[in-house]
């Protein structure tokens, strides 16, 4: 036990004292901070404006076409080839030709000396389909009132019916989300350090050390604390992240942004050139949007979802990290465990996969079997948790995770403790199958 | 008394057997030679000894105690295979692999300045492993190995990677070691070491152990009666002396010098062989060929192979 904690603590420190953990641990808040702020900061930058000159010869929309901020539409009597050949002696950015017979062609065409960017031609694109589904109904007879009245926003609220009779009202977008999120962490975490578990394994073995370490402690006893030692690695990472960006976040927000061009830029961020989008946000009133914060917090159940996502994270590392740890063994290099890896990959990647399946359909026979599944249950069952998970469900879950773990443990215990001392021998699955059998 | 012994191991793979009803015997503050061609199953055994592995039959003590977890601590081990952390530093890496062998950190320390200052490797302590050049990598693998101070000092080919100077360095260690009390069982493929160090050896072929004992009389029970004759006077006379007691193998002259290489048949001595000769030549010495380690393995080993291939065709 003594010597689980030596070996426990070496992994560690040998790991956090390395340059590259202190430049991923500060460089990533950094990244996500100055992603989270670049974002605001484009918004603020006003758009170069766009001057759209407009040749329609349908003549449907002549000073029809409001401006926006950063678009002014001009109207030109000249034909289409004129402006061409005069396009360079203008500061015109874009040539918007509307043909006569627009109507039933259906089509437009956009002439540029630089590529406008994509928001511009989805604005346009936006502005003349409304102008024309407009025209279309007036000249059908249906005026702008009646077409308000016409247009319909559902609200649609979510109620359970439990069998013992109770009804519970869930709007639980937000934390669906959070789930989602959670589970995509515990996939990346996985993936991340479970590599380095076998990244470590392979060292020790091709560095030729294995054998004087397991001289000394049971090679059992070493892949444990290994995979033990490299959790504690990601959980201190983790927990930097998370504790500079939030210290990082606020510092910065604060220093960047005075009240005013703060609620400027979240409005920006809401905005887009797309006209719908902008009305979504519009239609909010103030009392809307504080019910949106605080069903935040009404909505997440904080204390299910901290612990289940501690729990599935740290046993889905631990359940795949013994499994790295096999397939660390059985090679020589890294560049060998191309072959072993498919087992670890493909329920990992299937998970992912169908983590978003599972959120749109939460409750179906596929969410429950992948979230009982040890292999996949550490990011299924995240996903599933915010749409309330049955607790039998989750308990099984959980029982079968640590189950898993334990059974798949001592299969890569036999596996490794036969492959770390296999130099220079290409192995198949059929010698990790015999491996199973030898006596220690 | 014996400090270790293993009693018919026997040790198999699917359908491979490595170690076949195998025994040894290693005495207290000897050297113990552990020999055999490549493949022959001494690695097999070693780890067994080590408690790598364990054997499907068979039965080891240490110090008359069964073997178990609690001997770790009391032997050393340095792997044919061997290697160390290539990105940690010297010190911090030789004070985490002994404190695994169960030295506390102080122990550890002091036990190191003792050794690194033996070695003249003091400066060395912050620099990682990477930066050593092989021989050095080859001294610092060799303290670790040995700064638990163990009773049973397991050395698999330790003089490769060493130069002539260093290989000299760690054999006067050896045998300063052995003075001390400590035991040794050394595997090698160097014969002129085994002749120079061991006190006993066992041979291991294809799995079974096919000879073992001291290295004096397994020499002795090899010898063939073969003596050397240096003489001057005339060959023919002395050809003439021999009788069929005795069988002329060779026979060389250098300058007025000869020599005749004589092997004693029926039980001869080389007393009744010089009673013939000394009447007809002048004799300068006589000396008995003694066959060499080397000559024994090979004899042995392929002795083994005729065994096996007429063993075929019967």
């Amino acid at each position: 036990m003594k010597k689980i904690l030596l070996i426990i603590q070496r992994e560690y420190l040998s790991r956090v004292k390395k340059k590259s953990f202190v430049v991923m641990t500060i460089l990533g808040p950094i990244l996500m901070i100055g992603l989270i702020f670049a974002q605001f900061w484009i918004k603020m930058i006003p758009e170069e404006k766009q001057k759209i000159l407009v040749v329609d010869e349908s003549k449907l929309f002549t000073n029809k076409l409001e401006n926006s901020s950063n678009s002014t539409f001009t109207f030109s009597n000249n034909s289409l080839i004129d402006e061409q050949n005069n396009f360079f002696k203008t500061d015109y950015n874009v040539i918007l030709y509307i043909p006569a017979n627009i109507i039933d062609s259906q089509k437009i065409q956009i002439f540029y000396k630089k590529q406008p960017g994509l928001s511009l031609q989805d604005y346009i694109s936006t502005v003349i389909e409304k102008k024309l589904e407009d025209m279309k109904l007036i000249a059908s007879g249906i005026n702008a009132n009646q077409l308000k009245s016409i247009k319909t926003k559902l609200n649609v609220t979510n109620t359970k019916i439990e069998k013992n009779g109770i009804f519970e009202t869930k709007d639980n977008e937000v934390s669906m989300i959070l789930g989602f999120l959670a589970g995509i962490l515990i996939y990346f975490f996985i993936f991340l350090y479970g590599a380095q578990v076998m990244r470590g394994v392979i060292e020790e073995k091709t560095s030729r050390i294995i054998e004087v370490i397991i001289s000394s402690v049971k090679p059992f006893e070493l892949m444990m604390g290994k995979i033990i030692g490299i959790a504690m690695v990601g959980l201190t990472q983790f927990l930097l992240w998370i504790i500079l960006s939030a210290v990082g976040t606020t510092l910065v927000g604060n220093a960047l942004m005075k009240d005013d061009l703060k609620i400027e830029a979240v409005e920006q961020t809401y905005k887009s050139n797309v006209p719908q989008q902008k009305d979504v946000f519009k239609e909010l009133d103030s009392q809307q949007k504080t019910e949106i914060i605080n069903s935040f917090f009404e909505q997440v159940n904080f204390p299910v979802m901290i612990g289940s996502f501690l729990f599935y994270f740290l046993f889905g590392y631990l359940l795949y990290g013994a499994l790295f740890a096999a397939v660390g063994s059985a090679v020589d290099s890294e560049a060998d465990t191309q072959q072993f890896m498919l087992p670890i990959t493909v329920p990992l990647i299937l998970a992912f996969v169908f983590s978003q399946n599972v959120m749109t359909n939460p409750e179906s026979a596929l969410a429950f079997w992948l979230s009982i599944f040890p292999l996949t249950s550490p990011v299924i069952m995240m996903v599933r948790i915010p749409f309330g998970v049955p607790y039998f469900d989750l308990f099984l879950s959980m029982f079968l995770l640590v189950a898993g773990f334990i059974g798949v443990t001592w299969l890569s215990g036999k596996i490794y403790r036969t492959g770390i001392l296999m130099y220079g021998k290409k192995n198949s699955y059929k010698e990790l199958w015999k491996w199973l059998f030898y006596r220690a | 008394m014996y400090i270790f012994t293993a009693e018919n191991i026997i040790k198999k793979y699917d359908n491979y057997i490595a170690l076949n009803e195998v025994s040894i015997h290693v005495q207290r503050g000897s050297i113990f030679g552990l020999l055999g061609p490549n493949g022959a199953g001494k690695t097999s055994l070693i780890r067994i000894i080590n408690q790598i592995t364990g054997p499907d039959k068979g039965e080891m003590f240490f110090n008359g105690e069964k073997l178990g977890l609690k001997h770790i601590e009391r032997i050393g081990y340095l792997p044919e295979e061997r290697g160390l952390y290539k990105k940690m530093e010297v010190g911090e890496q030789v004070l985490y692999l002994a404190r695994l062998k169960g030295l506390s950190r102080k122990e550890a320390i002091s036990k190191l300045k003792y050794w690194f200052e033996k070695f003249e490797i003091t400066g060395w302590w912050n620099k990682k492993i990477e930066e050593l050049s092989k021989g050095m990598q080859q001294k610092v693998q060799f303290i670790v190995t040995i700064l638990h101070q163990p009773e049973l000092l397991i050395l698999d080919e330790p003089f490769s990677g060493f130069d002539p100077i260093n290989a000299n360095l760690i054999k006067n260690e050896i045998l300063e070691l052995k003075k001390q009390g400590t035991s040794i069982i050394f595997s090698t493929h160097n014969m002129a070491s085994v002749e120079e160090l061991c006190d006993d050896i066992a041979l291991i072929n294809k799995s079974k152990k096919i000879l073992e004992g001291s290295v004096k009389e397994i020499k002795k029970e090899f010898s063939t009666n073969t003596y050397k004759v240096e003489f001057t006077g005339n060959i023919v006379s002395f050809t003439n002396a021999l009788w069929t007691s005795c069988q002329l193998i060779e026979q060389y002259s250098e300058g007025n010098v000869n020599y005749a290489i004589v092997k004693l048949l029926h039980q001869t001595n080389p007393n009744q062989l010089l009673q013939h000769i000394i009447p007809h030549v002048n004799v300068n010495g006589l000396q008995e060929i003694v066959p060499s380690m080397n000559d024994i393995f090979i004899a042995k080993v392929s002795n083994e192979k005729i065994a096996t291939v007429e063993g075929l065709t019967e």
